[in-house]
């Protein structure tokens, strides 16, 4: 027993798993209304009379309700459970305020309920992703703060010299967005539910979008690979590939990011010296991702033979391989020649999409299998057959889902800006759209098929946590100080 | 010295320091720091207990 940390007066003490399992389960369920929102609005593509003429149904309003609840209640809720399980578990030490992180649980989940109620209501700010009002604003921001405070303050508590590299990115991912929700935020409130942002012009285009990217790049990025970090090393058994190269994967990723933005302002007003420095950073960004990917999957190598049983694995490892993907696509599309192709055509959803479900998701999922038994002191999932049927499930849908989108968004811009001998436009904007009609509805069928796969996951953890008793984890010593 | 300059020096600045970072991070006297620090992960659960004692 001499692993379990006896406190001076020889009380042992247990880590704070309380808070984690209320944000994991919270993540399956938030998952689940926010794709079931993505999935509704995707009908109304292809049949738009699904919004029964009513305001708060209608296609405008639920954009963001669909966008802010998987990102910030689906994947905010993924983070906040990772990050406090991981930073106890690699400080070797409780969480550093029970209290705050109730509170960070609580005032996330007020947070998320008030934008379900506001945003179809159509009370926003209009900055795409940072739609909530400064009321709800100001609450996130208080909330954050706490969780920096829970974050940091447990890491100051550690028992270890060092800090494990996924705390690096969860730290990285903490600090980052406070500054950008409190800088895109600053609002001039003229009523409880109406601001008006500081900014003007091509100066708010260029915030927005400063904040915009490194949303993904922080939130959807650095955050989950904090994930990637810990859960990618802990399921093969094997120590990460090279702890070198993830230093280096962190400062040249976190350094690279906050320049990326102006790739989504080319051809506007903004400045053209702003739009290349956009570009060029977008490029340089594919060797930290890179790197990081090649990290991740290296971990693997001499377990390659557990991906045949584990489908916690091949959820890692499919996430890391959309990973990849993705970051290729995303320079490639921030080169301003190709960018005036795709730009405002649905290639840049299943851009987005390739990323949020195959990437994001498909990590947040296989750690949450990985996770979920240890909070409830199983040994593993209710069953892993269900596990393997929605990873199938679910990889069929995003490919069907990606796929239909790259071949729409590439066929509207190509009919976009073809011109016919005398100058004029060959076809209609309508035309366009018409054409889009079949994709749109592979595009549905694959998010069903997503959101089925989150079904089969809501079951498979009820199954497994309905008659759990939560157990207490005592703090593990430290093998080395 | 304009701002241009001064600007110029700062990326020249923050390009060494990268390069710094390379060197520091493949340096042999981490490498033994590193490979504990890998382990972290695997070492940590807690739920483990009695098999390292």
């Amino acid at each position: 027993m001499s692993n379990i940390s006896q406190a001076t007066e020889g009380v042992v003490t247990h880590y704070n798993d309380k808070v984690v399992r209320q944000f994991a389960i919270m993540t399956v369920v938030w998952g689940i209304v926010g794709m079931a929102v993505g999935v509704f609005i995707a009908a109304q593509l292809m049949f738009p009379a699904l919004n029964f003429d009513i305001p708060w149904l209608t296609y405008s309003r639920l954009r963001p309700l669909h966008t802010n609840a998987v990102i910030f209640a689906f994947g905010g809720c993924a983070l906040f459970a990772t990050s406090y399980y991981v930073v106890q578990r690699t400080c070797h030490t409780r969480l550093f305020s029970d209290r705050l992180a109730a509170f960070t649980f609580w005032g996330w989940q007020l947070v998320i309920v008030l934008a379900a109620i506001t945003l179809p209501l159509g009370i926003t700010q209009s900055k795409e992703y940072a739609e909530l009002e400064w009321p709800i604003d100001l609450l996130i921001a208080v909330v954050w703060v706490a969780y920096a405070v829970v974050f940091f303050g447990t890491i100051v508590k550690r028992k270890i010299k060092h800090i494990y590299v996924a705390n690096w990115f969860f730290a990285a991912f903490i600090i980052t967005i406070a500054v950008l929700h409190i800088v895109n935020n600053i609002a001039l409130p003229v009523s409880l539910t109406k601001s008006y942002v500081v900014y003007s012009g091509v100066v708010d285009a260029m915030v927005q979008w400063w904040y915009g990217h490194n949303a993904v790049g922080f939130f959807l990025t650095a955050g989950f690979l904090g994930m990637m970090y810990y859960f990618v090393p802990k399921q093969a058994g094997r120590p990460i590939y090279s702890y070198r190269l993830s230093i280096v994967h962190f400062w040249a990723l976190i350094s690279i990011y906050m320049w990326a933005g102006p790739h989504h302002l080319h051809y506007t007003t903004l400045p053209d010296w702003a739009q290349s420095l956009g570009m060029v950073f977008s490029l340089i960004l594919l060797a930290p991702s890179w790197g990081g990917m090649i990290n991740g999957l290296m971990t693997l190598s001499g377990a390659w033979h557990k991906l045949r049983t584990d489908p916690i694995l091949k959820f890692l490892v499919v996430a890391l391989s959309f990973y990849g993907m993705s970051t290729f696509e995303g320079p490639m599309m921030s080169i301003k020649t190709v960018n005036a192709l795709s730009h405002y055509t649905d290639w840049t959803v299943g851009h987005v999409h390739s990323g949020a479900l195959g990437w994001v998701a498909f990590i947040t999922i296989g750690s949450l299998y990985a996770l979920i038994p240890k909070l409830f002191g199983r040994s593993q999932m209710w069953s892993v057959k269900l596990m393997e049927a929605h990873f199938w499930i679910a990889t069929v849908g995003i490919v069907l889902y990606v796929t239909s989108m790259w071949i729409a968004g590439v066929m509207q811009g190509l009919m976009w800006r073809a011109t016919n001998d005398d100058g004029t436009l060959t076809y209609t904007f309508v035309e366009a759209l018409k054409s889009t009609y079949p994709y749109y509805g592979i595009r549905l069928l694959g998010g069903v098929l997503y959101l089925a796969g989150m079904a089969i996951m809501a079951v498979n953890v009820w199954k497994t946590v309905r008659d759990a008793k939560p157990v207490e984890v005592p703090v593990a010593a430290p093998v080395h100080a | 010295m304009s701002i241009g300059t001064i600007r110029g020096l700062l990326t020249l600045a923050i390009f060494a320091a990268f390069i710094a970072l390379w060197v520091w991070a493949w340096s042999k006297n981490r490498k033994n720091d590193f490979e504990l620090m890998a382990r972290l992960p695997l070492e940590s659960d807690g739920e483990a207990r009695g098999d390292r004692s």
